[in-house]
């Protein structure tokens, strides 16, 4: 008697309630006691233009992925009330997530649809607007939100590229001597630091311009400029490129780390060719610029434990041995060597 | 000040204007540098003082110049994002006027640190309305009255506009719709994401 009346009420009403359904869930379907899809709302038939639900046997048209092994009408209602893994057979296979409720009386159920994460694609693929939306559904705000936060996320990624490129110059700059294009004082530790981590051969030469004070004081500080930049290049051409590393460390004075290399001839080789390059006059601005250099080689193989300090403390002792010999020479460090003790005579 | 907004303001130049104008407008401004950062915060003084300096060298008025900022933000090409999250407000003109109190929240939802101003709407009758705004920086109320007029012609709406101050050092425009389908209007596609 009861199943009777609620059919009784349905009947004449069910226009009405099908147009309350389409309003509140416009992704609705409603399924007849077979599993017969008897109306779908609004926004799911704009989803399939070409080939209408209404008809056609709901699990032929949905392909059903969780709760699985769901194979009739009698597995559907079972799983009323729990939340469906779904997406369309068809192509675009667009998945939706949905729950299904069945109808008082055992006349079938509906099943209300949304498109849960893949409503990016979804609003794509199938053009939708806000209107194909139910009021209360936060599918807008959900894409007004991803497309806010991509700007976003868009405009910081663009602000960090550009801060790592500033940091990227700022690091070359600090490790680069503005002036000759050498490395610096920085630079040449932090190399030293790693040859020496790698317990690899090396030898540091320390140079000192001998009678750059003169040039500087007699032709000012752009030919003094001129002539460090001489030197620079000097120097990088007599060493081997992408091996060695040669900095400017003071305002005339230059060190010179040779790496895997300890090899006392060879060294001595190239304190040679560079004094004599040096010595070759530097014409600038129609004067003649004359200095020469003294240097002063430390052999990391000297040592049990070569520590860079030390190292670079007895490369300048050898330094200042080739200044008392009278300059424009090259000493190696040992321990027999007096040390350095400025001033030195006539500086 | 949020970069955002001067960013704007840079946006407006250099895409109306050229770069060059723009530079010499942030040199007229001391700012000592030329490229606002839309991601990082400013010291407030600096956009009064940018804004200063713009209107110094096109030689217009500040409402003129503010209104026209408005224009750009919802219609040029390179700010078509601005215009995608306002029409996300609603679907039609109406509609997107009663989204306007929400949104400073909308805008914080995307960038927390982004302060916009208080905008409060009230409605006269169903074809007036008022909008009333608050904010640190004067004159802001004639950026929005350059936004609302593009975004009605947006939604192929007809209206008029009408700003004021009031005593209270608050800003309100008077909005009189004339006609919501005066015109087609632009597309507005969910789906399109602005590049």
């Amino acid at each position: 008697m009861t199943g009777g009346a609620a059919q009784g009420c349905a009947g004449p009403d069910m226009a009405a309630w099908r147009g309350i359904l389409d309003r509140l869930c416009p992704m609705h379907v409603l399924l007849d006691a077979r599993g017969y899809i008897i109306h779908a709302g609004p926004t799911l038939r704009k989803l399939r233009p070409g080939a209408p639900l209404a008809g056609g046997r709901f699990l032929d048209r949905f392909d059903l992925r969780r709760p699985r092994a769901v194979m009739s009408m009698a597995d559907l209602m079972a799983a009323s009330g729990v939340k469906l893994h779904l997406r369309f057979r068809d192509p675009p296979a667009t998945g939706l997530k949905g729950v299904l409720m069945p109808l008082p009386g055992g006349q079938g159920a509906i099943v209300n649809l949304s498109f849960g994460i893949s409503i990016l694609d979804a609003v794509r693929d199938y053009r939708l607007t806000s209107g194909d939306f139910a009021a209360t559904d936060l599918a807008i705000e959900m894409l007004y939100l991803v497309e806010a936060k991509s700007a976003a996320m868009e405009a910081s990624r663009l602000l960090n590229q550009r801060l790592q490129g500033a940091r990227i110059a700022a690091e070359e700059q600090a490790f680069t001597d503005t002036l000759t294009g050498l490395k610096n004082r920085r630079a040449m530790d932090h190399v030293l630091g790693r040859v020496i981590a790698t317990q690899m051969p090396f030898a540091v030469m320390h140079v000192d311009l001998d009678f750059f004070k003169a040039v500087n004081d007699r032709l000012g500080h752009a030919a003094g400029d001129h002539v460090l930049q001489e030197v620079a290049r000097i120097m990088i051409d007599a060493t081997r490129r992408g091996k060695d590393t040669v900095a400017r460390t003071g305002g005339d004075e230059f060190v010179i780390l040779f790496e895997g290399l300890t090899d006392r001839a060879a060294l001595d080789r190239v304190a040679g060719r560079i004094i004599g390059e040096l010595e070759k006059p530097i014409r600038f601005d129609g004067h003649v610029c004359r200095v020469s250099a003294s240097c002063g080689t430390a052999l990391s193989s000297d040592y049990e434990r070569p520590v860079a300090a030390r190292i670079m403390a007895d490369a300048d002792t050898a330094l200042y041995a080739s200044k008392w010999r009278g300059r424009a020479c090259h000493t190696f460090f040992s321990p027999d060597l007096p040390l350095p003790s400025p001033p030195s005579p006539q500086g | 000040m949020h970069g955002m907004i001067n960013r704007a303001i840079q946006g407006f130049v250099t895409d109306t204007y050229g770069p060059e104008r723009w530079a010499r407008m942030a040199c007229a401004a001391g700012l000592g540098f030329t490229d606002f950062e839309a991601m990082l915060v400013y010291d407030v003084a600096l956009t009064p003082r940018i804004l200063n300096a713009v209107c110094g060298d096109l030689e217009k008025p500040g409402d003129e110049v503010l209104e026209d900022i408005g224009t750009y933000l919802v219609s040029h090409p390179n700010a078509e994002a601005v215009r995608r999250l306002l029409r996300f407000g609603g679907v039609d003109f109406v509609e997107f006027l009663h989204s306007l109190d929400d949104l400073p929240d909308r805008a914080r939802l995307a960038v927390p640190n982004l302060d916009l101003p208080e905008l409060e709407l009230h409605e006269r009758a169903p074809d007036r309305f008022s909008l009333t705004l608050r904010w640190s920086l004067d004159g802001f109320g004639h950026v929005m009255m350059g936004a609302l007029r593009t975004l009605a012609d947006d939604y192929g709406a007809l209206v008029l506009l009408d700003h004021q101050d009031t005593e209270d050092g608050r800003e309100m425009i008077d909005i009189t719709l004339i006609e919501t389908g005066f015109a087609e209007g632009r597309d507005f596609d969910l789906g399109a994401r602005a590049g």
